[in-house]
């Protein structure tokens, strides 16, 4: 069928079953907008382009899809940028597509030209730069296919201006051939049979999910097996609700900000399997320290993680559902239940929320909104000490409900990922958990919810301050805070009227539970500013004096 | 420690970046680099050599897997051919010249130019003879020297080719 290269984007989407893009127009793109416009596909005008990403990136995460963003070529193609590394570091699926100057301008510097596929090429896992019409087709059923399998991440692909306007006859390919590109979906049998071993002969095993075990949707493998092994589970920060928060055996956050439980099953554990979690820095701080009595069992889609942060005994390149899935047909069962009576005793440790001279404890705030949200509900957080605080203590229930930038740590992905993730879930509540220095990162996108009239509750916890560094200022600056008082921060519910959304503010200890139900029951966009003590710290960093007073439960 | 590698990659604009980027940005130390053609006119061959321990190597190679467009990555044993070429400017007046070429005779390499006051000598073969002749030549004053990296072969059967599923790692042994 005859076609325009705008049309065979369109028409390439549709048939990948694309239902919503995030993007913004501009000059090279025209002729793509003008064959969207008449397409069934809906496009969401966010504010500024890192957005249209993020917001593909939110609502890849919370529905398992494929993100798609679309923006212009040069300014627009580089302000994307932020959301696609972020997408890469955590693994996320999302399509990209850029316009570009026409192919025979190229190189020439002419106006708003950027050498994106270069630009982006340490943050994508793979890229296009579209150099003939009849190529589109088989370089879009390639994109999503790269994107959504093996270990997912994004995809970009240029679009010369003049590539959109030339014809082409579209035939879209029903398979991917790429020589290079086999990802091991199966584990081999024979390290299955050694894991199985190593499971039987340990007293002491521990599972540790991380973002992998989420992606591969692997949660009820996992269930079972730590049931029949009778292991407590521990998660990283991406591998919040692959395994659920309120289960017995479940045992929380681990690493450096993680909980007591959970740090001190790792350090007692005589077996460790990692299943899709990449152990990075912030889950084992010193890696010589990490997990010393163990043997590491590690499984992953990707060889490059298994045995680069941690030394491994057995490795398993392969997918966790299905790898697990094998494994679970063979006899395996461990009825040792001592191992898990010491846990216990360690889950039993308070975990303090401590004592807040002003303002309200933003600890008791995230404990009272876990008990609160209905069980299917998605959190979606920014970057900051509220994020390590909604680890801690936020039980996340179910896959694909617990959204943050764990890898990049990107201030503002909160907003544009939380309507990204509303729009892919309509069904679900939606809450973002936002400080008043990530809100105002991307604040304009509070008129991209109001124009999709997404009810997404933000809840800011505003400490005036960019916490996190004021932190770090405090104990290891001498309490020397420059820089990080937010002086200048507006009147958020006036900020909220403005943009003809409901606000309000709760500044007393008896008004949260009445502040988190006026979220919860609000339908539409709605914020709920809560003021919190300026001085709350994220506590404890392990390693750090506050351990001991943590373990003690004053923490 | 050197190691050898050689990678078959699809021939396409751009691949070239994608693999020395990767070096940089993974912060791998580089010794030398050769891309040229191979027997199939859509895949290039790469020959790299790296420097670095066991741990660095196998990083090196994954994360060469990792990229889409590699199609292979393979480790050149010791005992394989390994070739570099170098052309050489160096000064030979009338008097010194005669033993210039005796010197390059030696080493089976070749005068492939003469003028005045220069020779331009070529020689191939590994790295350590290449070394030894640009030694000897010093003496007489080397003006101006172009060198390639090396390319490598496995001898005998064993052959780099794109006979079997990249991604099927066998169980991942090749982690430790």
């Amino acid at each position: 069928m005859k076609m325009t290269g705008a049309e065979a984007v369109v028409r390439a989407l549709e048939l990948e079953g694309v239902d919503i893009i995030f993007g913004y127009p501009g000059g090279a793109v025209t002729h793509i907008y003008d064959a969207l416009g008449r397409s069934s596909i809906h496009h969401v005008l966010v504010r500024n382009e890192q957005a249209a990403a993020h917001g593909a990136s939110g609502y890849a995460r919370a529905t398992g899809k494929v993100g798609v963003c679309i923006s212009t070529s040069g300014p627009g193609a580089t302000n994307m940028i932020t959301g696609i590394a972020t997408a890469y570091m955590d693994s996320i699926p999302i399509v990209a597509i850029t316009g570009q100057v026409p192919l025979s301008m190229v190189g020439r510097d002419v106006f708003q030209e950027a050498d994106i596929t270069g630009a982006t090429e340490p943050f994508t896992k793979y890229s296009y730069l579209v150099r003939n019409p009849e190529d589109l087709p088989r370089i879009f059923k390639e994109a999503f296919h790269i994107a959504s399998t093996g270990r997912p991440g994004p995809v970009l692909i240029d679009i010369p201006k003049d590539i959109a306007m030339a014809t082409l006859d579209f035939k879209y390919p029903d398979e991917v051939n790429l020589r290079g590109y086999k990802p091991t979906y199966m584990g081999h049998p024979g390290q299955i049979k050694r894991m199985i071993k190593a499971i039987e002969e340990s007293r002491r095993p521990l599972i540790c999910v991380g973002g992998g075990a989420v992606s591969s949707g692997a949660t009820e493998e996992i269930m079972e097996m730590a049931e029949r092994i009778k292991a407590p589970v521990a998660s990283t920060l991406m591998g919040i609700g692959a395994f659920p928060g309120d289960h017995h055996l479940s045992l929380g956050f681990l690493g450096q900000h993680g909980v007591y439980a959970a740090n001190r099953a790792v350090e007692e554990a005589d077996l460790l399997i990692l299943l899709g979690a990449r152990m990075g820095d912030r889950a084992t701080g010193k890696t010589e320290d990490f997990a010393q009595k163990a043997k590491v069992i590690h499984i992953d889609i990707d060889p490059a993680e298994i045995g680069k942060n941690i030394g491994v005994n057995i490795p398993i390149v392969g997918d966790i559902k299905t790898t697990l899935g094998e494994l679970l047909k063979k006899d395996i069962e461990r009825n040792d239940w001592g191992w898990l009576s010491r846990v216990r005793e360690w889950k039993q440790v308070h975990e303090g929320v401590g004592d807040c001279r002003e303002g309200l404890n933003p600890m008791e705030i995230i404990k009272t909104l876990s008990d609160m949200v209905p069980e299917n509900t998605i959190l979606v957080t920014d970057v900051g000490q509220h994020q390590i605080w909604a680890g801690r203590y936020y039980k996340t229930r179910r896959p694909r409900t617990f959204l943050t930038s764990g890898g990049l740590g990107t201030m503002g992905y909160g907003l544009p990922a939380a309507l990204g993730a509303k729009l892919g879930c309509r069904d679900k509540e939606v809450v973002l958990l936002i400080g008043d220095g990530g809100l105002q990162m991307n604040l304009a996108e509070l008129a991209t919810l109001v124009q999709e009239r997404a009810p997404v509750k933000i809840m800011i916890l505003n400490n005036g301050y960019l916490g996190m560094v004021r932190e770090i200022q405090e104990k290891i600056h001498g309490g020397r805070y420059y820089q990080t008082r937010m002086e200048g921060n507006p009147d958020f519910v006036k900020l909220a009227d403005a943009y003809g959304i409901k606000g309000f503010r709760v500044e007393s200890q008896e008004k949260i539970v009445w502040g988190i139900k006026k979220l919860l029951s609000w339908n539409g966009p709605i914020i709920g500013e809560f003021v919190i003590d300026p001085m709350a710290n994220v506590i404890p960093i392990q390693g750090g004096k506050e351990d001991e007073a943590h373990i003690r439960g004053i923490g | 420690m050197k190691h050898i590698l050689g990678v078959l990659v699809e021939n396409h604009p751009g691949v070239l970046s994608k693999v020395s980027g990767l070096f940089s940005r993974r912060g791998f130390n580089i010794y030398s680099l050769a891309v040229g053609m191979t027997e199939d006119p859509t895949v290039s061959r790469i020959t790299i050599v790296v420097e670095g321990d066991s741990y660095i190597v196998e990083q090196v190679i994954k994360q060469l897997n990792k990229l889409i467009d590699v199609i292979k990555v393979s480790r050149i044993e010791e005992d394989s051919l390994t070739r570099e070429l170098a052309l050489i400017k160096v000064k030979a007046e009338p008097a010194t010249r005669h033993q210039i070429v005796e010197l390059i005779n030696i080493f089976r390499a070749q005068v492939v130019d003469i003028n005045k006051n220069h020779l331009i000598v070529e020689i191939t073969g590994d790295s350590e003879k290449i070394t030894a002749l640009v030694d000897m030549l010093k003496d007489y004053g080397i003006e101006e020297m172009v060198r390639t990296g090396a390319i490598a072969i496995n001898r005998g059967r064993k052959m780099l080719k794109d006979d079997r599923n990249k991604g099927g790692y066998d169980n991942g042994n090749n982690v430790l």
